[in-house]
C-alpha cells in the first residue's frame, strides 16, 4: 500500500520529465521526423525492404543458396540469373537475399546484447559511483583503446569461427562506448529533481535505477541502437572478408565480396553487388539514425 | 596543467597494462594446445613436452605473463611460431609501411574533410551543404574494401594510372591512402561543419567582422582556429579506426604492414606474432589519445587555466 502511494507520488513528480507521456511524445516525435526528414522515411522503407527480402528469400527466388550449376559458372547477368552466377554457378541474387539474413542478424543481435550490457554497466557506474564506477570505466577504457577490428579478430581467434561467436565478438567490441554514454546520461539524471524526490521517499537504489534512470536513457539509447547497427554490419563484413567469421557454404555479404575478389577484373559484379548491398543497408541505418537523433536527442550530435 | 598531463600519462599506463593483460588472457584460453597445432597432430609426445618447456609454456601463467611483459618492455616479443624469426624484427619491417599508409590516409582525410566541412559551414543549409553532408554519410557508409576495390578497378586496372597492388614507390601508397582515408574524411567533414557553424555564431566573430576584416580572413583565422579543438580529439579517435581499416587495405593492396601480419598470425595460429602486433597497434592508439589530450590542454586556454 505504502509502496503504491509512493510510486504514485514519484510518478506525478516525473510527469513533467516526460516519463508518463513517453509513448505519446515518442509517437509525436517520430511523426515530426517523418514530416521533416524525408530521407529518414526513405531509409526506413529501404530497411523494411531488406528485412522482407531476408524473410521471404525462399519465396522470392527459385534457387537454393548453395545450389551449384557448374556448367553455368561465372555467367554474366541474364534473365534467369539477374546478377549472374558465381564461381560455382550459384545464383548471386539468391545468395544476396540469403546473405541479408546474416547481415541483418549480425547488425541487430550483437547490438542488442551490447546495448543491454552497456546500459546496465553504465547506469551502475554512474549511479553507484565510487569503486564500481572506477572499475567499470577503466575496463571500458581498456576495451576502447583497441582498434575495434583487431580486437574482434583476437576474440574470433579465441572463440573460433561461427555466427554465435561473431555475435559475441561484436557485442564485446561495442559495449564500452554504450556504457560511457549511458553513464554520462545517468550522471545528469542523478542530479534531477525527480530522482531526488524518489530518494527522499526511500525508494530503493535498484528501483530508482530501473524505473527512473533507465526509461530516461531510452531516447539516447534508441539513437545509439540505430547508429550501432551499421557499424556491426560493417565489422562483420570486414571480418568475413578477411576469412575470419562466417564460413563457406553459408552466404554472407562479406564472404561473397571476398570470394568474388579474385574475379574483380573480369566479373566485377561478383564483388560489387554484395558491396553495394552492404553500403545501402549501412547508409539507410545511418540516415535513419541521424533523423532519429535530430528529434529524440539533439545533444548527442557532438559525441 | 603539468599535473594534469602527468595524471593522463599515468592513466594511459594503467590502460596499457590492462590491454596487455587482456590480450594475454584471451590468447591463453584458446581451446586446443598451440604447440600441437604448431607441430602437427601426430608429433612425438616427448618432442611436444620439450617444445613446451623450451617456450616456457609449462610455467604458471603469472610467471609467463611477467616474462612476456618484461620482454615486451625491452622490445622482445618472442619468436614467431610460424616464421621462426623474432616478432620484433617482423614488426620492424612492417611498421614503417603501416605508419606511412596511416599518415597518408590521415592527410587525405583531413584535406577532403576540412575543406568540405568549411565550405558546408559557410554555405550553411545551401544545396552545396546538403550535397556535401549527404556525400559524407555515403563516405562513412562505404566499407573500406569496397572503396579499395572500386579504386583498384577504375584507376589501376582500367586507366593504368597506378599499380594494382604492392608498394614500389610513393605512388603505391596513393590508392590505399584514399581507400583508407575515405571513411574518416566523411566524419571529419561532418564534425568540422558542426563546430564551425557553432563558432561562427559567437560574438567575437561579429567583433572581428566589425573591425573590418574580410569574411574569409575571419573564417580562416578566427573561426577555424577555435573550431579545430574537437577535430583534434577526433584525430585520435580516427587513429584507431585507421589502424582497423589498415588491416583490410593492406590485405587488398598486398602491403606488408602490421594489419597483414595480424591476419597472417591468425591463419597461422601464431600467438607471439598476434600478441605483438595487437599490443603495438593498441599502444599506438593509447599514445595517440594521450598526445591529443595533452595537445588539447595546451591549445585550449580554458582547460589550460582551469587547472
Amino acid at each position: 500500500m505504502r509502496d503504491e502511494q509512493e510510486e504514485m507520488l514519484t510518478m506525478q513528480m516525473e510527469a513533467p520529465e516526460d516519463v508518463l507521456g513517453e509513448a505519446d511524445t515518442l509517437k509525436d516525435q517520430l511523426k515530426r521526423m517523418a514530416r521533416q526528414n524525408k530521407l529518414a522515411v526513405v531509409s526506413a522503407v529501404v530497411i523494411l525492404l531488406f528485412v522482407l527480402g531476408a524473410i521471404f528469400a525462399p519465396v522470392l527466388t527459385p534457387y537454393e543458396f548453395d545450389q551449384q550449376d557448374v556448367i553455368n559458372r561465372l555467367a554474366s547477368p541474364s534473365a534467369e540469373h539477374l546478377l549472374g552466377t558465381d564461381e560455382l554457378g550459384r545464383d548471386v541474387l539468391t545468395r544476396l537475399l540469403y546473405g541479408s539474413r546474416i547481415s541483418l542478424l549480425v547488425g541487430v543481435v550483437p547490438t542488442v546484447i551490447s546495448m543491454l550490457a552497456g546500459a546496465v554497466l553504465g547506469i551502475c557506474a554512474g549511479y553507484i559511483g565510487g569503486k564500481t564506477d572506477v572499475i567499470i570505466m577503466r575496463l571500458a577504457d581498456i576495451m576502447l583503446a583497441f582498434p575495434s577490428m583487431l580486437l574482434a579478430m583476437v576474440i574470433m581467434y579465441t572463440l573460433g569461427d561461427g555466427l554465435i561467436n561473431i555475435f559475441l565478438a561484436l557485442a564485446l567490441v561495442s559495449w564500452a562506448s554504450v556504457a560511457r554514454i549511458v553513464r554520462s546520461e545517468t550522471l545528469k539524471l542523478k542530479e534531477s529533481v525527480f530522482v531526488e524526490a524518489a530518494k527522499s521517499m526511500g525508494v530503493s537504489r535498484l528501483k530508482i535505477m530501473c524505473r527512473h534512470i533507465f526509461p530516461n536513457c531510452l531516447p539516447s539509447m534508441i539513437v545509439l541502437f540505430t547508429l550501432n547497427i551499421p557499424s556491426a554490419i560493417l565489422s562483420e563484413s570486414s571480418l568475413s572478408f578477411l576469412g575470419i567469421g562466417i564460413k563457406y557454404p553459408q552466404a554472407s555479404w562479406g564472404l561473397m565480396v571476398n570470394l568474388g575478389r579474385q574475379f574483380l577484373y573480369t566479373k566485377p559484379w561478383l564483388s560489387l553487388a554484395p558491396s553495394i548491398a552492404i553500403m545501402l543497408v549501412v547508409l539507410a541505418f545511418n540516415f535513419l539514425g541521424d533523423g532519429l537523433r535530430d528529434v529524440l536527442d539533439p545533444h548527442l550530435k557532438d559525441q | 596543467m603539468l599535473l594534469n598531463i602527468l595524471k593522463r600519462c599515468l592513466q594511459a599506463l594503467v590502460v596499457l597494462i590492462g590491454v596487455a593483460l587482456l590480450i594475454f588472457i584471451m590468447l591463453r584460453i584458446v581451446p586446443g594446445n598451440a604447440i600441437i597445432t604448431m607441430m602437427g597432430e601426430h608429433a612425438n609426445p616427448e618432442a611436444i613436452e620439450r617444445m613446451t618447456a623450451e617456450l616456457g609454456l609449462n610455467k604458471p601463467l603469472y610467471v609467463q605473463f611477467f616474462t612476456y611483459i618484461s620482454g615486451a618492455l625491452r622490445g622482445d616479443f618472442g619468436t614467431s611460431y610460424s616464421l621462426h624469426v623474432s616478432v620484433s624484427s617482423l614488426i620492424a619491417q612492417a611498421f614503417p609501411n603501416t605508419l606511412c599508409l596511416a599518415l597518408a590516409a590521415a592527410v587525405v582525410a583531413w584535406l577532403i574533410g576540412i575543406v568540405c566541412g568549411i565550405i558546408a559551414a559557410i554555405k550553411e543549409n545551401s544545396l552545396l551543404d546538403r550535397l556535401f553532408m549527404g556525400f559524407s554519410l555515403f563516405g562513412v557508409s562505404m566499407p573500406v574494401f569496397m572503396v579499395a576495390m572500386v579504386l583498384q578497378y577504375l584507376l589501376a586496372y582500367k586507366l593504368h594510372w597506378f599499380d594494382i597492388s604492392g608498394i614500389n614507390d610513393w605512388r603505391g601508397f596513393v590508392l590505399p591512402a584514399i581507400a583508407l582515408g575515405w571513411n574518416s574524411a566523411g566524419s571529419i567533414a561532418r564534425l568540422t561543419r558542426s563546430t564551425l557553424v557553432e563558432v561562427l555564431q559567437e560574438d567575437y566573430i561579429d567583433t572581428a567582422r566589425a573591425k573590418g576584416r574580410r569574411r574569409m580572413g575571419v573564417i580562416l583565422f578566427h573561426a577555424l582556429r577555435n573550431s579545430m579543438l574537437p577535430v583534434i580529439t577526433m584525430m585520435a579517435v580516427q587513429l584507431s579506426s585507421l589502424l582497423s581499416g589498415a588491416v583490410i587495405c593492406e590485405t587488398i593492396f598486398s602491403i606488408n604492414g602490421i594489419g597483414r601480419l595480424a591476419v597472417d598470425a591468425i591463419s597461422g595460429r601464431d600467438i607471439p606474432l598476434l600478441q605483438g602486433t595487437i599490443l603495438l597497434s593498441t599502444a599506438l592508439v593509447i599514445l595517440g589519445n594521450l598526445v591529443a589530450d595533452c595537445l588539447y590542454s595546451v591549445l585550449d586556454p580554458r582547460v589550460r587555466k582551469g587547472d
